[in-house]
């Protein structure tokens, strides 16, 4: 008899971790091989990763991670990263804040929710950030602003457009105020590197909601929207919790916010890279 | 001019609960926007309607005077019988109330009219037509145009500051609060569900987020805390006073400094270690 588990490779990618800390569903799997749950299809890892996880028989698109991401979008080796050492702090003691930074951290590999830095694409210099689900669902707090803030204010002094990945839960309940903040300040920043006339692209993967929907995600010049990507202020759960109601198939889809005209475009991923080197050369003075 | 921690807790020498403050916050006899509106300025006339969509009852706006001073005001309303709070949706504005919000603060840096936003909302409003007609986008854009807003802001909270729905109406030079209101990310229920899947620990939550004036006050987010009164018409008075003499002064600065100071007041916010 053929035992999913039959197919896990045993080994120990995460000591002293709880079992349920290590799978990470919607992401591309470590183990050999998944199902993927849009079709049902029984997928190798491996021809998932190399098909830039997007299913081949039904095209559903796996998270990335933020390194992933930005491998996808910038040319070889030209990324540079900005900020790195910046790290989260618990300003406000919150209860069980800092076990949950500690099991992010080992988790994703990451000091925090975005990368930022500089990179080409298709050869145009550029800022480009991408957020991690992996490192507490993306969600926003004092660094993740910071390190945004900072790269669109580096990106104004130095004339470079930004193209950046979202992903996120939102704001970051447990930094209180200061994650609110966040909201305020990467949108005070994007407004002075919008105002200095450079281009701001985002494109938005599954899911983007709360906080940063509602700032940086949504104030790009362009906004790209990857094939089924949840998208929204209030996610659903909430909107069906208050509303005590389903809501319809297919809402607050990318599609569905292409077709409500909150995007400008539905690009898949294998197309990803070539679209924004396309806007950039466009944006650009040279011929 | 600001008034410092210590000469607020001197208020209220012992620590507050945050849970009663919360409750007082939502109390349902409590004045609202709009009384707060009709108390403070003369002459005040509403303007209605975001010009894209529809007019949004949970969030008045208009002109008036703040002794003498023209401004424009923009406030949630909750609404104080059933009926009213029903039409007025709570105080959770859709994204309609948030454009006409930004319709009315363009308007008032075309005229360099001083902005006051009256700030008590549980949250902007979570639902199909909310969403569908671009919530997120509503409050980015808000948060965006006011940081370079060439004219005066300043917001009052005066019960409730729910997260994004507040803070869309907040990026201003001062953030106030009333001794009585509280200011979070997140609402306490939402927070006890989310971390001990149980929204009945709201009085845990409460004191996590620091979501007392108080505790904005010591962790830098907010300008000054108004002590309340009995005395309602003592109270109108010291308010009306207080923000005029501030109006007054934010006016003289030069409108690029006003900006950048705003920019600067949001800026520093973050606690990080390099």
């Amino acid at each position: 008899m053929l035992k999913k588990s039959n197919f896990k490779k045993s080994r120990n990618r995460l000591e002293g971790l709880a079992p349920d800390l290590q799978t990470d569903k919607p992401c591309i799997p470590q183990e050999l091989c998944t199902v993927c749950p849009g079709c049902k299809t029984m997928l190798f890892s491996h021809d998932l990763e190399e098909n830039q996880g997007i299913c081949p028989k039904c095209g559903r698109h796996f998270r990335l991670s933020a390194r992933q991401r930005l491998e996808l979008i910038c040319d070889e080796d030209s990324y540079e990263p900005w900020d790195e050492t910046l790290t989260p702090k618990d300003p406000l003691e919150f209860p069980g804040y800092g076990a949950k930074l500690k099991t992010s951290r080992l988790r994703s590999r990451e000091n925090e929710g975005v990368l930022t830095g500089k990179a080409l694409i298709h050869g145009s210099p550029c800022a480009v950030f991408a957020m991690d689900a992996g490192f507490m669902m993306g969600s926003m707090g004092s660094v993740v602003g910071e390190k945004i803030t900072r790269l669109f204010e580096r990106a104004t002094r130095e004339r470079l457009p930004v193209v950046g990945c979202t992903v996120s839960g939102g704001a970051r309940m447990q930094e209180g105020i200061y994650s609110l903040m966040q909201m305020a300040k990467t949108s005070g920043a994007v407004k002075l590197h919008s105002d200095a006339g450079l281009l701001y692209i985002t494109v938005l993967t599954d899911p983007t909601t709360g906080g940063v929907t509602a700032s940086f995600a949504m104030e790009g010049d362009i906004i790209l929207a990857e094939p089924g990507a949840l998208i929204a202020f209030a996610g659903p759960r909430v909107i069906e919790q208050t509303l005590r109601q389903k809501l319809p198939k297919g809402f607050q889809t990318a599609e569905f916010l292409l077709e409500k005209g909150f995007v400008d475009a539905v690009v898949p991923r294998d197309q990803l890279k070539d679209t924004l080197g396309r806007l950039l050369r466009l944006h650009t003075q040279e011929v | 001019m600001e008034q410092t921690f210590s000469s607020f807790s001197s208020l209220g020498a012992k620590p507050r609960d945050p849970y009663t403050v919360l409750q007082n916050a939502r109390a349902s006899g409590r004045f609202t926007g709009l009384d707060l509106i009709r108390n403070l300025t003369t002459d005040f006339m509403e303007l209605h309607g975001d010009r894209r969509f529809a007019d949004d009852p949970a969030i008045v706006g208009g002109v008036g005077r703040l002794l003498g001073l023209p401004i424009t005001v923009i406030a949630h309303e909750k609404g104080h019988d059933l009926s009213e709070k029903a039409r007025r949706n709570f105080g959770s504005a859709h994204p309609e109330g948030y454009r006409k919000a930004l319709r009315l603060m363009k308007q008032a840096e075309k005229f360099h009219r001083p902005v006051l936003t009256i700030v008590d909302t549980a949250g902007a409003f979570c639902g199909i037509g909310a969403e569908a007609r671009g919530q997120g986008l509503a409050i980015a854009e808000n948060l965006m145009e006011m940081m370079t807003l060439s004219t005066p802001v300043l917001a009052l909270f005066i019960g409730e500051g729910g997260s994004g729905g507040a803070l869309a109406l907040a990026v201003a030079d001062q953030v106030w609060m009333l001794e009585n209101s509280v200011y979070s990310v997140i609402s306490p229920e939402g927070c006890a569900s989310i971390l001990w899947k149980d929204a009945g620990k709201v009085r845990d939550a409460c004191a996590c987020l620091r979501m007392t004036p108080e505790d904005l006050l010591r962790l830098g987010a907010v300008e000054r805390v108004i002590p309340e009164s009995s005395d309602l018409e003592g109270f109108y008075a010291m308010l009306r006073q207080e923000l005029s003499e501030t109006f007054h002064r934010l006016l003289s600065l030069p409108s690029p400094e006003l900006c950048q100071n705003r920019y600067g007041r949001f800026r520093k916010m973050g606690v990080f270690s390099e």
